[in-house]
């Protein structure tokens, strides 16, 4: 089969931003897929499967990352990170949510 | 940021007494407490919310190394303590193995990107086998101190 790349740019939107509890929901997810997983900011290209390497992100709210899948469920593994980073925001609040209550 | 920025080294343990998870959680929050750097009265409340936090997801990563933490009104600043245990602690880690090496953090509720700048700096060490390794052979508080310290001003030793 072809090797299928893709690539996501996602912005952390939940007030805590990625720390430790959202980054293992990240390496969960993207350890359902057979594909590559990398993480990007503008410093550091890290491994997404890796919770170690995820926490070294230190990506707080606004932050914007690049994701990138290589391998045949790239698709299917970019689509279901995107949903939880930036529809779900790891089930967390939002600066947004804080001000309505 | 840096560890000097965040770890009280005189709240470092260098042969934790107990073998168990809570009670090295336990004794890292009592070192904290006598250095002056929680709320006074607070020490049973923060113990008792890191084992909680502890008990929702294990932050044993594998490599021998834990890293509980939490977010409390009783912290003033945040602020790291490191333990070391030469037996082993079963952290219900990732990786199933003991735990040789803990850095507790304590973090305010109102900063939470501190608290994810503090994490980059623990997990970008404690990702690299030397300073696992030079870490595990500290014996001493002032080792802690002098490592820790290096890998401020030369992060590639680590």
């Amino acid at each position: 089969m072809d090797k299928v790349v893709c690539e996501a740019a996602v912005e952390i939107r939940n007030a805590d931003g990625l720390h430790m509890r959202p980054a293992m929901q990240f390496v969960d997810v993207a350890n359902q897929f057979d594909c590559d997983v990398t993480v990007s900011n503008a410093e550091n290209i890290v491994d997404g499967k890796s919770i170690m390497q995820m926490s070294m992100l230190a990506a707080t709210c606004g932050t914007k990352l690049n994701i990138k899948t290589e391998g045949t469920d790239a698709e299917e593994a970019i689509n279901a990170l995107r949903e939880l980073v930036e529809d779900k925001h790891f089930d967390e609040p939002t600066p947004g949510d804080q001000e309505k209550r | 940021m840096k560890f000097a920025d965040f770890v009280c080294f005189e709240a470092a343990i260098p042969e934790l007494q107990t073998t168990d998870r809570d009670g090295a959680i336990a004794e890292l929050v009592s070192s904290l407490d006598e250095a002056g750097r929680l709320k006074r009265g607070k020490r049973k409340d923060i113990i008792k919310a890191v084992i909680e936090r502890e008990n929702e997801a294990s932050t044993g990563m594998g490599k021998g190394v834990a890293v509980p933490h939490v977010k409390h009104s009783a912290v003033k600043d945040i602020v790291a303590a490191v333990g070391l245990s030469g037996s082993g602690i079963d952290f219900s880690a990732l990786d199933k193995q003991p735990v040789y090496s803990v850095i507790l953090l304590l973090s305010p509720v109102d900063s939470p990107d501190r608290h994810l700048q503090a994490m980059e700096n623990i997990f970008r060490q404690l990702q690299q086998e030397k300073f696992r390794k030079f870490l595990r052979q500290c014996h001493t508080p002032e080792q802690i101190e002098d490592l820790l310290k290096e890998v401020d001003e030369n992060p590639s030793l680590g």
